[in-house]
């Protein structure tokens, strides 16, 4: 187990460098340069030329040396750079918006969780008849509602009908903790919608796979209740890949956080991330996506490593 | 493996084979085939769209802004006096485009590097693998803002980089199929004979792994057309004023659904029901090509059939990429 994780943990250093990789090349190859924006926006009013602004950006040596700067400043001084047009250090902004995002992320989470689980092992046990199709209804209808519709319904809606609407200043938890909760309460549910269908589905359909082995007939034949069979024999060894897809969800919410965030105004790291790239400003939107990548990565590890503890026949080496 | 010559037989005499699968399909999987009709009429609308459309798709009645549904503006009207259900039609042709070229380059390189990567393997397959790895752990979305805001927002651009980037994380799965059917007798077999290796891939390895590659495509068709439109609504994908479902959802039009919530409900609805029928079609072409999932009728399944499941079938961590 522990050389395991070891040898688990050196592989994400090569994962981690070619994701700063493709930041990099996508934001300094990809065409359209931001120093063609900032000469548009200032250079004619302030009468900056085209090379002062790639001296002022650290743009005018050659590509391989910026990225090796880059990194070194990221890797030795946990320094990811300042904003290109606030010069404010990115790292401020992170820290004063990740809890939001944080908070919407783990309540989507567990939401998706508690809602898809049940129902998905509801589905399977009572396979083909009116609650399995209902239960399959809901999941696609989970699936298939896209999230930013739903929550331009749930704003809309109310508001015209009852005149309510969600507060615009962020609620903190530690003055409100109700206010806080029911601010997140909705945007969790929408956010947490996509990963509940398709957790449902795989829910089912591995449940409906292992119900179909020889010692799931054999825990029948010893006349054990339903709720033993399902509960104990069944469901563990059902829930390996349902893990698996739980942890590859927390990466759509962090997608979906996006357009969530700035649906219903949450000042997170989503909201960040839109006004960052619609203003071009590239040394946060690679901060951001480093950042997510690595968080993501180390759920990869997490998710891989907590096999050990669902499946027994699972070891190691 | 009887299962797989079924399979076989499907891609090989077409005509009368695909005739007997669609009464199939009827037979086993009514809402499925309720739903293929539905994906038809899809297309055909975005084909024949100027036919169907009442008004041009940016045909402006300034009068009648804002307006309900009424037997002139069958769903209404926008904020600019736009008829709502013309533009809905002509949406149709991004969302078909979209669904279907993204969806064909994502499959053609995932296919390709799939295959290469399984079938080279070495240090090349180590390298491409960590590459994905990497491509996987960056959230899809945050990518393609990123890549879209550089280039510029543009029905093409938005294709391209969404079939490339969706294409690269899928590899994944083609290379666990390859390396699944790569050690077979009849590859080793071909080997032995001396078969060149454009061979073995193109008649031994691409037929065995076909009926999965139609799945992943089916299954890839919805997720193109949430993107797009998430993208559209994000600003990042399909410009104004190009009737996009997600698009008419975003920017300007949204201070005035308070005052005319129609125009807040139609393109996401069309675009759900859309996105269902699709998913609902995917799922049937896939319970019909795959026989792992074929019988098991009725309560916990009387027949047991997963003895030897056939190797490289979707398994679960593919299923997320929906």
């Amino acid at each position: 187990m522990r050389a395991y994780t070891i040898r688990r943990l050196i592989l994400v250093i090569p994962t981690i460098f070619f994701v700063s990789l493709i930041i990099f090349i996508v934001v300094r190859l990809v065409p359209g340069s931001v120093v063609d924006i900032m000469e548009a926006t200032y250079g004619q009013t302030a009468g900056i030329n085209r090379a002062t602004i790639e001296h002022m950006l650290g743009y005018d040596v050659p590509v391989y040396v910026q990225y090796g700067h880059w990194l070194g400043r990221i890797v030795l001084h946990g320094d990811l750079g300042n904003s290109l047009w606030s010069a404010q250090p990115v790292i401020n902004q992170i820290k004063a918006r990740w809890p939001v995002t944080f908070e919407l992320g783990i309540m989507a989470f567990i939401i998706t969780q508690i809602v898809a689980l049940p129902i998905g092992i509801y589905s399977a046990l009572r396979q083909d008849t009116l609650g399995d199709y209902i239960g399959r209804s809901i999941a696609i209808f989970c699936i298939a509602v896209p999230g930013f519709w739903l929550a331009t319904l749930v704003i809309v809606y109310p508001a015209i009908w009852w005149h309510y609407s969600p507060p615009l200043m962020l609620i903190q938890f530690g003055q409100n903790p109700i206010g806080n909760l029911r601010m997140f309460i909705v945007p969790a549910i929408v956010l947490g919608m996509s990963g509940m269908g398709s957790n449902m589905r795989l829910m089912r359909t591995m449940m409906l796979e292992v119900l179909r082995q020889d010692y799931i007939r054999t825990a029948w034949s010893k006349g054990l209740r339903e709720r033993v069979v399902v509960m104990r024999h069944a469901l563990k060894n059902a829930l390996i890949p349902v893990v698996t897809m739980a942890g590859g969800q927390l990466t759509i919410i962090v997608s979906g956080a996006v357009i969530i965030e700035n649906i219903f105004s949450l000042p997170g790291l989503g909201q960040l991330m839109t006004n960052a790239t619609n203003s071009r400003d590239y040394t946060v939107v690679s901060a951001l996506v480093l950042i997510t990548a690595v968080v993501i990565v180390f759920i990869n590890l997490l998710t891989d490593l907590s096999y050990g503890f669902l499946d027994p026949r699972v070891h190691y080496k | 493996m009887t299962e797989k010559t079924s399979e076989k037989i499907v891609g090989s005499k077409k005509h009368s084979q695909l005739v007997e699968l669609i009464i199939r399909m009827w037979k086993e999987k009514p809402l499925g085939t309720v739903c293929a009709v539905i994906t038809l009429m899809f297309v055909l609308v975005a084909i024949f769209a100027p036919l169907i459309a009442p008004y041009g798709m940016n045909a402006i009645h300034a009068k009648d802004a804002l307006e309900g549904p009424s037997t002139r503006f069958w769903l209404g009207t926008d904020n600019l006096g736009r008829d709502l259900f013309s533009r809905i039609i002509f949406g149709a042709r991004i969302s078909v485009i979209v669904g279907l070229v993204a969806t064909l380059i994502s499959t053609a390189i995932s296919t390709f590097l799939g295959i290469f990567s399984a079938y080279i393997g070495g240090t090349f397959d180590l390298i491409l693998q960590r590459f994905i790895d990497a491509e996987l752990s960056i959230p899809g979305l945050l990518i393609l803002m990123l890549i879209i805001s550089m280039i510029g927002p543009s029905l093409w651009h938005v294709i391209i980089v969404l079939g490339i980037s969706n294409g690269i994380g899928n590899t994944r799965m083609i290379r666990s199929l390859v390396i699944g059917v790569k050690e077979d007798m009849y590859i080793n077999s071909a080997v032995a004979l001396g078969a060149p290796s454009r061979e073995v891939i193109f008649r031994h390895i691409l037929p065995n792994i076909m009926a999965q590659i139609i799945i992943l495509f089916t299954m890839n068709v919805p997720f193109m057309i949430l993107s797009e439109a998430s993208l559209s609504f994000l600003g990042f994908g399909v410009p104004p004023p190009a009737p996009s479902w997600g698009g008419m959802l975003s920017g300007a039009a949204r201070q005035y659904m308070f005052m005319d919530p129609w125009m807040a409900l139609w393109p996401g609805l069309v675009l759900s029901i859309i996105v269902y029928a699709v998913n609902m079609f995917g799922d049937a072409i896939r319970d019909l090509l795959d026989p792992r999932l074929r019988g098991g009728l009725g309560r916990y399944g009387g027949k047991i059939k997963h003895k030897g499941a056939v190797k490289g079938t979707l398994t679960a961590p593919e299923e997320e990429r929906l």
